[in-house]
């Protein structure tokens, strides 16, 4: 369940592994977990051959995010979230913040980023609630008989492997060369399969748009130097944002000192938000 | 199928196929959005589109460089972490244009409980009250300011900021205890909460004071020998603030 | 079909679980596809396979396969957010994606399978109405040889061969189009509901079951409207097939279940209240009982046991609806059921079929009878019947 240290500071692509000169970094693991995409996107590409004889190279997607060009372009963001449980108070300002800056639909049945409650009872029993989002903060629970009790917020966790956009079928849902997922609005044609295959629930078909949408990172914000929403409200500093190729991002720190697991790990998602002192209670 | 020559069927469909497959290459060359593929199966456009959406939330940055004195106050105090925009509401609006957009500002009870409510699931240490019994109708405002959140009186009461294992303790034996008891507490824990932190029970003496068989007899106090706890700590089986016993 | 819908939504549902993705037109789907695939494969039967007594359902299959191949991508078409921006699976299909093959798996079965084994199979006749019908039917046939006249005896015997060819083609290409659909589902690892490898292989004996079944209510159905007496070598043929079909597809469906029960990973719990407090209608009577049991009881007594053939005529008609009625369920249950559970594994959610707008009830409805309007009109451009008589034929054809 709980991620390796070294492989947490780097979950890039073997590429970025390399380039960083991450230490600790399996280069025998990093190249068969290589050689498994490349099988995964070459099998299907055969598929297509067999059943309309399109050239490979026009349709096998080259996503590698190595610089084009002679011009040796700047290192690339890998960017990534850390979620500190133990900071978390519930106060649901950053699901608030996340509907104001991205438009989110005024409705608790859409939304990027929400806010759970866990409640662990001395008979062994989980609650789990999240009133519109947390939002408007969490009802009152009898006392008693609690064992444990935290919040845990949620939102895209913007997967090193998607299965969102492996299953996007006109490449409307694509991963940026800095590491996020993003949906393109004007290409997306609403089948909600990425939806489906999103094991986190982080997706939704936008009532108006009839697109699926999802957290972004905030990339409009990310890409100018400033915070995502929900990470620039955060009143606690639960919420940490970086770089995972900088060495001085913040969100290092909280990697380095902190016992760290990703959402549904046994998925090999390779998620880059990651939860600091979490309980494997939250999935 | 020796017939030496092409049988028409063949002629016709090849033809037909011809035709699509060139229909297709056609639709292909026309259709496809210019920018696709560029750095991989998506419309490198995209990304533009995506990364010039309007912001809504300036960033704490932006306010100091007008509000510099609330920065600096702020600074100093609790709500140093705390971003001008989590109470104030997102603010871009207002930067672009100052004198007529102003932000929110809060000054009733309705936003400070989203925080400070209490909750048994806020992380003990965080400043809780029952907003229901805390001097009930004033706004936050008349005794805390909001940029600088001292108490007007220093807490006497540990629940203020630990009610969780506070709430817990009043149901169980050890109710009538002070935290005191057992806990090291600075003066200066209830003013700087982060800089001088409580101090736990070095080792079973604490327990013993009342709990071993040589401490003066109590009828309603359970008391064990000293050999009871073996190479452990009192605390590894039985839970302070909750031991069992009666609930 | 509503199971459950009574009781609240129970223990915790991540937000945007609130509202199901897939409803009733992505029910629709599979079960369509897997009429197409299963007719299909029954008409190989008697071409590849020489099964001579099936030989009067021979071009039914092909003309109901076709019917309904011509219906399947409607429903995912009316589903899509954005219907007109679907011709971006052709242009620009992601190679990783199973759906993005949907184009490319539809396209070479509706072109190069069923309608190239049509038109090889009927270009004789058609050339022959071609030159002897009356005036607006005398053209559309002339469209319909594609210019290709030729009827000599070894035009002829091409034509033969070329079909055969495409049957035996066509066989891997029915499993890969319905063998695809599971995977659709089997492939989706987020969802341990669907997320298993015998889906597609499950998905498939379903298809032949449904789709034998299908065939044989329309012989049965043709028949009687057309006054002609039934084949009873080849509705006995038929029921044995689908009796063996069945007996695959319900052990691969409790092999599924028992390895599931037997894993007993960490959604059992979830995927157990699943059954039996949302899908137990759905899935137990009517999918295992109603759907499969009933039927296979029913077909091993009039294959086997000595009945006369009116009570077996009856038997195989109730059954071949009792297994419709069990396969749309099982496509119910896999397409809705994945989505009645919280992929948190913490709770349920409950689905409500609407009645009108484009996933509701009786748009549903329509389309599960426009391959009936399809189908009549290809019997009557292209009579399929083996009995000698043409009645249901066009009025101005000779034959």
């Amino acid at each position: 369940m709980s991620l390796d240290r070294e492989n947490g500071g780097c979950p890039g692509t073997a590429a970025v592994a390399a380039e960083s000169g991450c230490a600790g970094a399996n280069t025998t693991e990093m190249d068969r977990r290589q050689f498994f995409d490349t099988c995964q996107k070459a099998l299907p590409v055969g598929m297509v051959l067999l059943a309309a004889g399109t050239p490979i190279g026009s349709l096998a997607s080259a996503d590698t995010g190595a610089p084009e060009g002679a011009v040796p372009e700047p290192k690339r963001a890998s960017y990534a979230m850390a979620i500190d449980v133990e900071k978390c108070i519930g106060c649901g300002r950053c699901a608030a913040a996340c509907k104001t800056e991205n438009k989110v639909p005024d409705s608790p049945h859409y939304v990027r980023t929400w806010v759970e409650r866990y409640v662990m009872t001395n008979d062994g029993e989980t609650r789990v609630d999240s009133p519109n989002a947390g939002i408007d903060g969490f009802p009152d629970q009898p006392e008693a008989d609690i064992l444990k009790t935290f919040f845990a917020p949620k939102l895209c966790n913007q997967c090193a492997n998607p299965p969102c956009v492996q299953v996007c079928p006109v490449g409307a849902t694509f991963q940026t060369r800095d590491g996020v997922v993003l949906v393109d609005d004007d290409y997306c044609v609403g089948c909600r399969y990425c939806i489906q295959a999103c094991p986190y629930g982080a997706r939704y078909l936008h009532p108006e748009k009839l697109v699926a949408d999802k957290c972004t990172f905030c990339y409009h914000r990310i890409t100018q130097g400033l915070l995502p929403a929900c990470v620039e409200v955060c009143p606690t500093e639960a919420r940490v944002f970086g770089d995972l190729n900088s060495r001085s991002s913040p969100i290092q720190r909280v990697l380095r000192f902190n016992p760290i697991m990703s959402l549904k790990a046994e998925l090999n998602t390779r998620p880059k938000v990651f939860y600091a002192n979490a309980d494997q209670e939250i999935r | 199928m020796k017939t030496g020559k092409i049988p028409q069927q063949v002629v016709v469909l090849s033809l037909i196929a011809v035709a699509v497959l060139a229909g297709f290459f056609g639709m292909r060359a026309l259709f496809v959005p210019e920018s696709f593929g560029k750095y991989g199966h998506y419309r490198a456009d995209a990304v533009d589109v995506i990364r010039k959406l309007p912001i809504q939330y300036a960033g704490a940055k932006a306010c100091a460089d007008c509000h510099d004195d609330v920065a600096a106050t702020k600074s100093q105090g609790f709500h140093r972490g705390v971003s001008c925009e989590v109470c104030h509401g997102a603010a871009a609006a207002h930067i672009d244009d100052p004198g007529t957009i102003k932000p929110t500002a809060p000054r009733q009870r309705d936003l400070c409980p989203l925080c400070h409510n209490y909750s048994p699931s806020r992380p003990t240490g965080f400043p809780q009250i029952l907003t229901a019994q805390h001097n009930p109708g004033k706004p936050c405002m008349s005794c805390h300011k909001p940029h600088d959140p001292v108490p007007p009186n220093t807490p006497k009461e540990c629940s203020a900021c630990h009610r969780g294992i506070w709430s817990q303790k009043l149901v169980s034996p050890h109710a009538s205890l002070e935290c005191a008891t057992c806990h090291q507490v600075p003066k200066e824990h209830s003013v700087n909460p982060r800089g001088f932190t409580v101090g736990k029970p070095k080792g079973n003496q604490s327990c013993e004071k009342c709990h071993s068989n040589e401490s003066p007899p109590a009828s309603t106090i359970p008391q064990v020998a000293s050999e009871h706890t073996g190479r452990y700590l009192c605390w590894d089986c039985h839970y302070p603030h909750l031991p069992e016993g009666k609930q | 079909m509503e199971t459950g819908a009574l009781e609240p939504f129970t223990g915790y549902i991540y937000p945007n679980e609130y509202f199901l993705q897939w409803e009733l037109l992505i029910v629709l789907y599979p079960y369509i596809t897997g009429l197409v695939a299963g007719a299909f494969i029954l008409a190989s039967l008697e071409r590849v396979f020489k099964v001579k007594a099936l030989w009067p359902v021979y071009r039914l299959a092909l003309l109901s396969a076709l019917a309904f191949m011509i219906v399947a991508p409607l429903p995912l078409l009316a589903h899509l957010g954005h219907p007109e921006r679907s011709l971006e699976m052709f242009l620009t299909p992601h190679t990783t994606s199973a759906m993005a093959m949907f184009g490319f798996v539809y396209a070479w079965y509706l072109v190069v399978v069923l309608l190239l084994e049509v038109w090889f199979d009927y270009r004789r006749e058609i050339v022959i109405w071609s030159r002897e019908s009356k005036a607006p039917w005398k053209y559309l046939y002339k469209l319909m040889t594609l210019g290709a006249t030729d009827i000599s005896e070894a035009a002829v015997r091409f034509d033969d061969k070329a079909g055969r060819l495409i049957t035996i083609i066509g066989i891997p290409s029915a499993f890969l189009l319905h063998g695809y659909v599971g995977f659709i589902f089997g492939s989706v690892k987020a969802n341990p509901w669907w997320s298993s490898v015998l889906m597609p292989v499950v998905f498939l004996f379903s298809a032949i079951v449904s789709g034998m079944a299908i065939v044989m209510l329309i012989y049965m159905v043709t028949s009687w409207i057309r006054w002609k007496p039934i084949d009873m070598t080849c509705l006995n043929k038929l029921g044995e097939f689908l009796l063996y079909a069945l007996i695959v597809d319900f052990s691969l469906e409790l092999l599924d279940f028992i390895h599931r029960l037997y894993e007993s990973e960490e959604s059992i719990h979830i995927l157990s209240q699943l059954i039996t407090d949302r899908l137990f209608l759905s899935l137990i009577i009517l999918q295992l009982l109603m759907g499969a049991i009933v039927p296979m009881v029913g077909l091993v007594a009039a294959r086997f046991g000595r009945l006369p053939d009116e009570m077996r005529r009856m038997i195989y008609f109730l059954v071949g609806i009792l297994i419709q009625i069990g396969i749309f369920s099982m496509r119910w249950n896999v397409v809705v059921g994945g989505q009645m559970f919280s992929k948190s594994l913490r709770g349920l959610t409950v689905y409500k079929v609407h009645l009108f707008g484009l996933e509701g009830l009786f748009f549903t409805m329509g389309l599960l009878l426009l391959p009936v309007a399809i189908l009549y009109v290809l019997l009557k451009l292209l009579p399929p019947w083996v009995d000698g008589d043409q009645d249901g034929a066009l009025a101005s054809q000779p034959h």
